[in-house]
Parts: C-alpha cells; structure tokens; sequence
C-alpha cells in the first residue's frame, strides 16, 4: 500500500520514525521547535518529543553545528536542520575541518554519525544570497556523504538511511520541493545512500539530475517524447559516493549523456559527472557530453533574469533534440 | 597545606614528564624526526597537569594543538604520544593525526583541534551529550587567549551558557596568539573573564604558573560544575617559554629576550619543587630520582617511535568513512 504525501511530509514521517525507534537522535536547528520549522518540516516535533529533543538554537550556525559534532562524537546521532544552506556557509569550518576529518585524523577512534539538512538551490526570487547550489562544496570533502532526493519517496527512504549511517550525511533539499506530492509506501522503507535510479526508461539520450532538477529533466523528456525522442532519466538521488555504475550502463546503451544541474557551471558537480564517465565509457560516446547548469552570475532578483540563470523545460529538451537530431 | 607529599611528587613528576617530553621533540624536529608544525607546551605545565588531577575517567577532555601536555597528563602512553609525533603506525591515531591532532578515546580525550576556536563548540557538544543522558560528568575544554576573541568561542559561550552544559572552559593566557599580544588582540584585554561573565557564566582567574593553585581552583570548579550542572570559565594565567611554534625562537621579535627570562623565574616545576623543600615535603633525592625516572621513560618513548613502522599505503584510504 501508498499513501501520496508531500516531500515536507515525508522528511517529517522520515525524522518522526527516527526519532521513535532511537532515542539517541534529536532535532536541532533554527525555528525547529515551537514555530514547527522554518519550512514546517518538524511539524508537531516538539508537542510529541519535548523541547530537550528539538531544540530551538539562536541564529548561529557555527555553533550548534559544532555543538551537534561534539554530540555526535559522544555518541548521540543529531540531525541538524539548517534553515537553508545558505546559512550553512557560516558552519562551514565545523563541517569540513572538524566533521569530515575527525574520523581521519583520530586514526578511527571516533566517528560523528550527523545528518546536516535543510533546503538548497533556488526558489522564487529570494535573490543571490538565498538562492544558490552549494552541494560541489560539500562533494569535494573527503569524509562526507551528500544526498539529494528529488521525490517524497526518495526523501523519506534517504532520510531513514542517513540518520542510521555512521558517517556524516548532508542532506539536500529544496523549498520548490517541500509542496510536491508523490507515493510513498506504507510501513518502513530504507533506500541505501550511493544508489540512483533510472526515472524513465529510454533508449535515445540519457539524462542525469537530481534534486528539483529531476523534475525539469522528466517534463524535458516527455517534451522531447511528443517529437519522437526517447529520453532516459536517472536521479541520482545521492551525490556521493557517486553511482557511476548506474550512469555508464545508461550511457552504453544511449550513447548520448546530458547533465542537469542548478549549480554554476564551473566546477560545478556536472564536470565530475563528465570526468567519471568520460574516464570509464569514453567510447561509448557518440557525441560529447552536454551540460546544463544555472549562469554564473548571483542569482539576480528581477523575475525574468532569474528565469534566465536557472535551466528549465525548455532549454533542457532543446539540449535533448540537438543532441539526437545533429 | 595538608596533601600527602607522595600526591605532591606525582603532580611534579607530571610537570617533569611533559617538560622532557616537549624538550625531546623539540630535538627530534631538529633532526627531522618530527615533520610539520609542532607547539610546544613549556612553561604551561602546571595548567594542564593542575587541572587533570582534578577529574574523574569518564569526564571529556578536549584541546587545541598545543596539547601534548594535555594529552600526557590526561594519562596517555608517552610512547603512543611520540611515535604519533613521528607519523609511525603505532602512534595515538595510527599517523594520520601528528602533533596538533592528537586523540585518545580510551582516556576520553576527544582530541587537539587547530583551527583556532573550533573545538570550542565541539566541547559544548560533548558536554549537551552528558546532559541529554543525564550523566554527571563534566568537560574540560583547553584553549588559549587567541581563541577568546573569535566569533565560535562566543557562540558556544552563549549555548552553553543558554542551556546550563556542564563544561569547563579553561583559557590559558600565554598572553600571546601566535606573535601579537593580548593587548594588540582584544578589548578589555586586562581581564579575560569578562567575556565570560557577559554571557552569564561565572568566571575566575589562577595563577598558571602555580600547579597547586591550578589544582585547588579546579577541584572547586570542577566539583560546582558537576553538581550545579552549568558552564564555567577559568583564565589561566601563564607563559610559554619558546617559541609559538618550532619556527620561531624563544623570545622571536614580538617579545624580549628579557621579557622571557622574567617569566621563567615563574616555572611552574621550579615553583613546586621550593615548595616542596621549603615545608619539608620532600628531598633533593626525591627530585633526582623523579628525574632519572622520566629521563628513561622518555628515551623509551623516543626508541619505541624510532622502531615503529610507518603506516602502510594500505591505511591511506582507511578510516575517511565508517564502512557498513
């Protein structure tokens, strides 16, 4: 059985579960307490578990970041929900010079089971400082692990599994997301960190996204479907460790790879996914591989220019009829 | 005074232990035995050793990277502590971590830290933990006057403060943060505690440099915090007699030679063994004999490093995640 829910309401089942089995985790963050989250994700969180479990931080992120890390490496399991993760810049030392590495550097004796999560990427004209696509950060870290789920389901499975990981998990979401509805299954489902997912089943182009991107990618398809183009969609849902398995396979069978990605082009996590595939299905290739990322600008609050920065429908299935035309 | 003298000797023989211990890096980094940044800890001995005594095993300890003394005096192996200092697989944290990281769970030593005001919330953490479980422990958390100003130091001043964590925050004035002095790096630079006491946390000051002050104050603080179930913040006041590091000479061009032989006539180890004379708690023999003692307990720890293997290629992959 399913039930269809929304993405906010199956990262709130996700924590709600998490927190039931395991008294070891909590919830910590800005407004997550008595306003029932900045984004209403920890809705009845603190009714239910008490204010000793969800717990309503002041407006410093190096802080209680740090705070959750220490915690963690007493053997609590936090999750941490940053308001967004713009915010998250400001933690940014504790993530990576003390949560990535304190593993490493203590030789194996400590360890720091963490989830920091919290909406990335644009919404709607919140301009450059909310409004960015920080997950290339926290992939270049060696010690961390980056989720970013696109549908309930995957929201909730993913979410289960990195509060039991042992690891430090970022957990990416989106505020676009958080209203979109999908089935999820009834009862406890885990869907292990490090897999993707074929979305749509196609032969003629692949197509890799993730997060809200995962969306323009399926609409892109079934545009580039009514001019007779057959589009595969895999979601990444995590971004590393990388399922590059699962892409290469596609790739053998399309010949033909497009990345889709919210994030500035430079750097931007679409070159690794290049990198990954060109180094294991080069000749598998018929043509290059094609990005399409968000403009290298801070993202601009006038409408129209935002609509710009941002990849959408169009240029996503442009890039797919060109590519199978040529 | 009414300690048992052989208690007496065991805080000096501590101090002893970290000062030969520090001096013999210094020399192995002479000789490229040690690579990399090393912080010596000498002339800030009684701090680490006067507070130590005063806590239980299942209480956290946590520091910056100037913590070897903390680490030796929290009751790590020397040899563990040497042989990480020579990057060999034997080490405390098998190599990857070095001098600035050093990290011994079985002591709950939960590590050196070396961005400056970064573990401060991390001790915070350790200290929610033992609230959340409603233990009765408490932690000590090291850092020096350079870390007092920085933003992660008061963010975790107010949390801990805001949410009554019982943790023990020990800033030891060396009054230097690297090269620039207190008074070149804070306002109100007089009297640390200040900050402190602004975040509503009750504070004191000790003389560094006096072990037996060190350990009285603590064994107050230490027992209040653990019954009060609150932060509380000690300014240790002190000195480091070398360099900030292995890069720069003793006095350096931020201070004076002069300035420098002042402050060694606060040695802490020197402080204690007149004292001890002084009330007749103990004999030169004692002293010769603590000396001879930590001598070879050193050139142990140093052969020991010498004979260790280096980490296999093998280990440079392990331990980046916990594997499933």
């Amino acid at each position: 059985m399913t039930a269809v829910v929304t993405y906010r309401e199956a990262l709130n089942q996700a924590m709600r579960e998490e927190m039931r089995r395991d008294d070891r985790v909590f919830l910590i963050g800005e407004e997550v307490g008595y306003y029932q989250g900045a984004f209403k994700v920890s809705k009845g969180f603190v009714e239910e578990f008490g204010p000793q479990r969800v717990l309503d931080t002041p407006i410093t992120e190096a802080g209680f970041t740090g705070l959750a890390i220490g915690a963690a490496m007493a053997g609590l399991r936090p999750i941490v929900e940053l308001m967004t993760f713009n915010f998250g810049i400001l933690a940014m030392d504790q993530i990576v010079n003390n949560a990535a590495k304190i593993r490493y550097m203590s030789g194996g004796q400590l360890s720091v089971p963490l989830v920091i999560r919290g909406p990335g990427s644009a919404a709607h004209q919140l301009a450059a400082q909310h409004s960015q696509s920080l997950e290339a950060w926290f992939c270049h870290v060696p010690g961390l692990k980056v989720v970013a789920p696109a549908t309930p389901r995957d929201a909730k499975g993913l979410l289960k599994a990195a509060v039991r990981d042992d690891n430090p998990v970022i957990f990416i979401e989106a505020q676009l997301l958080y209203g979109t509805k999908g089935d999820v299954p009834d009862g406890e489902e885990i869907i292990p960190i490090g897999q993707a997912e074929v979305k749509r089943m196609g032969q003629d182009v692949t197509v890799v996204a993730y997060s809200k991107m995962l969306l323009v990618a399926l609409e892109a398809a079934q545009e580039a479907a009514n001019q007779g183009i057959d589009s595969e969609v895999i979601d990444l849902r995590t971004l590393k460790p990388l399922d590059v398995a699962t892409i290469v396979r596609s790739v053998r069978k399309t010949g033909r790879l497009i990345i889709v990605e919210e994030g500035w082009r430079f750097a931007g996590l679409g070159a690794q996914i290049a990198e990954s595939v060109y180094s294991q299905a080069f000749y598998a290739l018929d043509q290059p591989i094609v990005r399409v990322t968000g403009e290298e600008v801070p993202m601009p609050y006038s409408r129209n220019l935002e609509d710009l920065a941002i990849p959408d429908r169009a240029r996503v299935s442009a890039a797919i009829t060109r590519m199978v035309r040529r | 005074m009414t300690d048992d003298p052989q208690k007496l000797l065991a805080l000096y023989r501590q101090m002893v232990l970290i000062r030969r211990f520090e001096e013999k890096s210094a020399e192995m980094y002479a000789l490229a035995k040690i690579g990399g940044f090393l912080h010596l800890y000498i002339g800030q001995e009684a701090v680490a050793v006067g507070s130590m005594d005063t806590i239980r095993p299942d209480d956290y300890v946590i520091s910056a990277y100037r913590e070897h003394g903390h680490c030796l005096a929290r009751g790590s192996d020397p040899k563990q502590v040497m042989a990480e200092l020579f990057g060999k697989a034997t080490g405390l944290c098998k190599g990857k971590g070095g001098s600035m990281h050093l990290v011994d769970v079985s002591r709950n030593f939960m590590g050196g830290y070396a961005i400056v005001g970064g573990h401060l919330p991390l001790a915070a953490g350790l200290a929610f933990a033992i609230k959340y479980r409603h233990g009765d422990q408490v932690v000590l958390c090291f850092f020096g006057d350079g870390a007092v100003p920085s933003g992660q130091a008061h963010e975790s001043f107010n949390l801990a403060a805001l949410w009554s964590l019982p943790v023990i925050f020990i800033c030891e004035n060396n009054r230097y943060g690297m090269g620039t002095p207190v008074e070149r790096e804070m306002s109100l630079y007089r009297n640390l505690i200040e900050r402190a006491t602004s975040h509503g946390m009750l504070a004191e000051q000790v003389d560094g440099m006096d072990v037996l002050a060190v350990r009285d104050c603590l064994q107050r603080v230490v027992a209040f915090v653990r019954t009060q179930r609150c932060p509380y913040f000690v300014e240790a006041l002190t000195y480091r007699f070398m360099g900030h590091s292995m890069s720069d000479p003793a006095h350096g061009h931020y201070r004076t030679r002069a300035e420098v032989e002042e402050a060694r006539k606060q040695d802490p180890i020197a402080r204690l063994k007149a004292h001890l004379l002084a009330t007749g708690q103990a004999r030169e023999t004692d002293f010769k004999e603590i000396e001879q003692n930590v001598e070879a307990q050193i050139d142990e720890a140093v052969q020991f490093a010498e004979k260790s293997p280096v980490p296999p290629a093998s280990a440079l992959y392990e331990d980046v995640y916990v594997e499933a």
